[in-house]
C-alpha cells in the first residue's frame, strides 16, 4: 500500500529537481538561498523607502515646497515608515538570520525549510500587495500607525490595503518565528547548550518570542480596522461608541516590542562584531543575554509612553514614565559590555567595526533622547513634533541601519565568498554618519523650535529654513554613500578578494566552513565544547591569558583545503557523506500566492476571494502529500528509501 | 512538516531539547493564539455595554442552547482523546470512527453557532448595530473559523489515514491536530464564561 501510495506521489507530486536557474530559486529551501533573496528583496525595498524620503526632503528642503501634492506627500510619509519598518529593517534582520542561525548552531537549516521558504514568498508578495496600491488607487496615508478614527474614515482604499498588507507581511513573520524559536531550541549541535550560544542567536530567540507574542495584538486591530472600513462595523466609530483609544492600545501593544524587534537583532550582530575585531571575548557575556531578555519583558510594560498625549490620567502617565525610565537599564547594561569589549582589545578599525561602533554611539545618542520622553510634560511638548522624529530615527537608522550594515560588511566574505573593499567601505560609513547626523540631528532643534511632523510644507520665517535645508543635504549624503555601497558590491563581486573560511580571524562556527557555505553546512556537526567555539579549536591561552596558536594537530581543529572542497560538487558530497537534505518544493510558493489574492478578493471581487482561499488549501494539500525527495536523492550510504 | 518525512522509514530525529519539532511548533503558534482571542476577548469586554440603541447582551442571549452547544463541543474533546488513544493502541479503524464523531461534535457546534447568529440577526442584532454586536460576532465569529479549520484538518487526518498515508508513526498528526482541538476547546471555555455567563 505504502509503495503504491509512494508511485501515486511522485506522479502528482513530483519535487522540483532544478538546482540552477529560476526554478532553482523559487523552489529553494535551503535557508542560504532564502537568506540571499530576503537579503535582496529587502535591500530593494530600502532602495524605495529611501527615493520616498529624498522626495519628502526635496519637498522640505525650502519653505512652501511644491515637490509634492498633500495627498501625495502623505502617501509618502506612510509608505516610507511601512515599508522602512516592514519591508526593509525586519526582512534585512531576517535574511541575516536565516543565513546565519543555522550555521552558528551548527545544524544543517533550520527545523522547518518549507515553512521558511513560505515566509519568504508571502513577506515578498505582502511587500508588493502594499505597493499595488501606488496604482490602484493610491496607496495608504494614514501614518504608519494608523490612528484611529482616522484610519476608518479616510477615502480610497489605501488604508484598506495597509490593513491586508500588514496582516499577509504578519503571516510572513509568525511563521519565521516559530520556525527559528523551534530552530533554535530543537536543532543545536552537540555540546552547543543555551549558554553557549553567540548572542546573535540568543537575540534572534528573543526577537522571535517578541514577534510571537506581539502579531497577533495588531492582527486583531488590523481586522478590526477590515471590518470596520469593509463591512460597516463600528470598532473605531466614536459616533456609534467606538473607542479610538483602542486603536491606540493595541497598536502599542504591538508597536512597543516591534521597536525591539528591531533593534535586538542589530545588538546581536554588535555583538558578534566587536568581539572578532577587538580579539577578545565579549565582556560579561551572561549580562548581555539577560539584559536582552529583560528588555523584551520589559518592552511589555512601556507602550503607553506613546500616548503620554491622549489623556491616560496621571496614574497611568505616571507608571509608564516610571517604566520607561527603567528600561533604559538594561539597555545601558550593553552599552557598558560593548565598551568593555573594545577596552584594552587589540582593535583593527575595519569598515564592520567601524559601523558597529557608529552603532553604539548613534544607539546611545537614539537612547538618550528616548528616555527624555519618558519625562510625561517633556513629552507633551514633543508629541508629533520633528524631536520625535529625530529620536525614532537615530534608534532605527543609527541603531538597526548601522548594526545591519555592520553585519553585512563581517559576514559579507560567508556569504558570498569575496570580501567587500575595505577603503570604499570606509568611505561609505564616513559618508553615511556624516550624512545621517547632518540629516536627523536638526530635526531635533526643528522639534523644540515647533516644526510639526507630517506637515508637507512650512512658511518661511519661522526659524525653520536652514535646519531644514541642512536636513535636506544630509538625505542626499546618505543616499551618495548607499551608492558608494552599490559599486563596492558590484565591483568585488568579480574582482574582489578570497575570502577564505575565515578572513577575520573570528569566534564563531559559522567560519569553520568554507565561503560560501556548501548547501549541507557542515560535513560533520561539530561538537561544542566553549563559548566562541571556533576560537578555542584556533587558540590557547597561556596562563597570563595571551592567545597562542593551537599547534597542528594538536587540538580537534579541522580544515578542509579549499582545494578539496571546491573539485567536489554538493550533490556527490551529500551521496558520499549520506547527507539527507530537504528537498525543494513548489508549495511553499503556490501557498503563498493565495494570501495576496484573497486579499485583492476582499477589496474587488469576491471570487477572488474564494480562488485565493482555493489556492491556499490547494497548496497545503501539496504540501502534506509531496514525496520528501526525489529517488535521486536517496539515501546512498543506508539504502533507505526516504518514502 | 519536513521533520514528518525525515521521520518516516527512519527512527524519530533527534532534537537538542527532546521535544518532536512540529509539536514545539504547535505549542509556541498557540501561545501566539492566546495573545490572538486574549486581544478579541478585551475589545468584546471594553465595548459589552456600548450598545447604543441595539439590543443588549442580556437582550439577545440564550444561555441554555449555547450551554448545550458548549456541551457538544467539549464532549468533541473527550472524543479526540478516545481517537488519540485507539491509535496508540495501534487501531487506526477506531481512530477514523472518534476523529469523524469530533468532527460531527465541531460541525454541530458550528451549526449551533450559526443559528444563534441568524437569530441574533432577526432580533435586530447585526454585525453592523453597536461596537457590542461587533465585538460580539467577530470574537465569536474568529473562533467558530477555528472550529472550521480544525473540522478540516480532522478529515483531512481520516481521509488520509483510510488511504494509508499517515506514515508509520500515524499517532503523531493526530496529536497535533488533537493539541489543536483541545485549545480551541479551552478558549470557548473562556468565551462562554466571559461572554454569556458574566453579566
Amino acid at each position: 500500500m505504502a509503495t503504491a501510495a509512494a508511485g501515486t506521489d511522485r506522479r502528482y507530486f513530483a519535487r522540483p529537481t532544478a538546482k540552477t536557474g529560476w526554478w532553482a530559486w523559487m523552489t529553494t529551501v535551503d535557508h542560504k538561498k532564502i537568506g540571499i533573496l530576503y537579503g535582496f528583496t529587502s535591500f530593494v525595498f530600502f532602495i524605495i523607502g529611501g527615493i520616498q524620503a529624498l522626495i519628502m526632503r526635496s519637498q522640505l528642503a525650502t519653505p512652501d515646497g511644491e515637490v509634492v501634492s498633500a495627498a501625495m506627500y502623505n502617501q509618502l510619509f506612510t509608505m516610507h515608515g511601512l515599508t522602512m519598518i516592514f519591508l526593509v529593517v525586519m526582512p534585512m534582520g531576517t535574511a541575516l538570520i536565516n543565513f546565519l542561525l543555522p550555521l552558528m548552531i551548527g545544524a544543517r537549516d533550520v527545523a522547518f525549510p518549507r515553512l521558511n521558504a513560505f515566509s519568504y514568498w508571502v513577506f515578498l508578495l505582502g511587500g508588493l500587495f502594499l505597493y499595488s496600491s501606488f496604482i490602484l488607487g493610491g496607496a495608504a496615508d494614514g501614518g504608519w500607525f494608523g490612528y484611529a478614527p482616522l484610519n476608518r474614515e479616510l477615502p480610497g482604499n489605501g488604508m484598506t490595503y495597509y490593513s491586508l498588507g500588514l496582516q499577509i507581511l504578519g503571516i510572513a513573520s509568525l511563521a519565521g518565528a516559530v520556525n527559528f524559536i523551534v530552530t533554535i531550541l530543537n536543532m543545536r549541535a552537540p555540546g552547543m547548550t543555551l549558554m553557549r550560544m553567540p548572542v546573535f542567536v540568543w537575540m534572534t530567540l528573543v526577537v522571535s518570542f517578541l514577534l510571537l507574542f506581539a502579531l497577533p495584538v495588531i492582527g486583531v486591530a488590523l481586522w478590526q480596522l477590515m471590518f470596520d472600513r469593509l463591512f460597516g462595523t463600528s470598532f473605531y466609530d466614536p459616533g456609534a461608541g467606538g473607542d479610538p483609544l483602542l486603536w491606540q492600545h493595541l497598536f502599542w501593544l504591538f508597536g512597543h516590542p516591534e521597536v525591539y524587534i528591531m533593534i535586538l537583532p542589530a545588538m546581536g550582530i554588535v555583538s558578534e562584531v566587536l568581539p572578532a575585531f577587538a580579539r577578545k571575548p565579549l565582556f560579561g557575556y551572561p549580562a548581555i543575554v539577560f539584559a536582552g531578555a529583560a528588555i523584551a519583558f520589559m518592552g511589555w510594560g512601556v507602550w503607553a509612553h506613546h500616548m503620554f498625549a491622549a489623556g491616560l490620567g496621571p496614574v497611568a502617565n505616571s507608571a509608564f514614565a516610571l517604566s520607561t525610565m527603567l528600561i533604559a537599564v538594561p539597555t545601558g547594561v550593553k552599552i557598558f559590555n560593548w565598551i568593555g569589549t573594545i577596552w584594552g582589545g587589540a582593535v583593527r578599525l575595519t569598515t564592520a567595526f567601524l559601523f558597529a561602533a557608529g552603532f553604539v554611539s548613534m544607539f546611545i545618542i537614539g537612547g538618550l533622547s528616548g528616555v527624555t520622553h519618558s519625562i510625561v510634560p517633556h513629552d507633551a511638548q514633543q508629541t508629533d513634533t520633528y524631536y520625535v522624529v529625530g529620536h525614532l530615527h537615530y534608534v532605527l537608522f543609527g541603531g538597526s541601519i548601522f548594526g545591519l550594515f555592520a553585519g553585512l560588511y563581517y559576514w559579507w566574505p560567508k556569504f558570498f565568498g569575496r570580501l567587500l573593499n575595505e577603503r570604499i567601505g570606509k568611505l561609505h560609513f564616513w559618508m553615511m554618519i556624516i550624512g545621517f547626523n547632518l540629516t536627523f540631528g536638526p530635526f531635533h532643534v526643528l522639534g523644540l523650535l515647533g516644526m510639526q511632523r507630517r506637515v508637507y510644507r512650512y512658511a518661511p520665517g519661522l526659524g525653520f529654513d536652514m535646519w531644514n535645508m541642512l536636513a535636506t543635504i544630509g538625505a542626499f549624503t546618505i543616499a551618495l554613500s548607499i551608492v558608494v555601497f552599490l559599486v563596492n558590491a558590484v565591483l568585488t563581486a568579480r574582482r574582489g578578494e578570497q575570502a577564505g573560511a575565515d578572513p577575520w580571524d573570528a569566534r564563531t562556527i559559522e567560519w569553520m566552513i568554507p565561503s560560501p557555505p556548501p548547501e549541507h553546512n557542515f560535513d560533520e556537526i561539530p561538537v561544542i565544547r566553549h563559548r566562541d567555539d571556533w576560537w578555542h579549536r584556533k587558540y590557547i591561552t597561556d596562563p597570563k591569558g595571551t592567545p597562542a596558536p593551537v599547534i597542528a594537530g594538536g587540538a580537534d581543529a579541522r580544515e578542509i583545503p579549499a582545494d578539496e572542497r571546491d573539485n567536489a560538487t554538493a550533490s556527490e558530497d551529500e551521496q558520499a557523506h549520506g547527507i539527507h537534505l530537504p528537498s525543494p518544493s513548489y508549495y511553499p510558493l503556490v501557498t503563498a500566492v493565495g494570501l495576496p489574492m484573497a486579499g485583492y478578493g476582499i477589496l474587488y471581487q469576491p471570487l477572488l476571494l474564494a480562488a485565493g482561499f482555493l489556492i491556499v488549501l490547494v497548496g497545503a494539500f501539496g504540501w502534506v502529500l509531496e514525496p520528501p525527495a526525489e529517488p535521486a536523492r536517496r539515501d546512498r550510504r543506508t539504502g533507505a528509501e526516504p518514502a | 512538516m519536513s521533520a514528518a518525512h525525515a521521520a518516516h522509514g527512519a527512527p524519530e530525529p533527534h532534537t537538542s531539547t527532546g521535544v518532536d519539532n512540529v509539536k514545539m511548533a504547535m505549542w509556541t503558534f498557540l501561545g501566539s493564539e492566546c495573545l490572538f482571542f486574549g486581544s478579541l476577548i478585551s475589545t468584546y469586554l471594553l465595548y459589552h455595554d456600548t450598545t447604543g440603541s441595539g439590543p443588549t447582551s442580556a437582550d439577545v442571549y440564550d444561555i441554555p442552547f449555547t450551554s448545550i452547544s458548549s456541551f457538544v463541543l467539549l464532549m468533541s474533546s473527550l472524543t479526540m482523546v478516545l481517537a488519540l488513544s485507539s491509535i496508540q493502541q495501534g487501531n487506526p479503524r477506531a481512530m477514523r470512527i472518534w476523529l469523524t464523531a469530533t468532527a460531527f461534535l465541531g460541525l454541530t457546534f458550528v451549526g449551533g453557532q450559526i443559528f444563534e447568529f441568524t437569530t441574533f440577526v432577526e432580533e435586530g442584532l447585526t454585525l453592523q448595530t453597536s461596537p457590542f454586536s461587533s465585538a460580539f460576532f467577530v470574537l465569536t465569529g474568529f473562533h467558530g473559523a477555528h472550529v472550521t479549520i480544525g473540522v478540516l484538518m480532522l478529515l483531512g487526518v481520516v481521509a488520509m489515514s483510510s488511504f494509508g498515508r499517515l506514515g508509520p508513526d500515524s499517532a503523531r498528526p493526530v496529536e497535533m491536530v488533537g493539541l489543536y482541538w483541545h485549545f480551541v476547546d479551552v478558549v470557548w471555555i473562556v468565551i462562554f464564561t466571559v461572554v454569556y455567563l458574566i453579566p
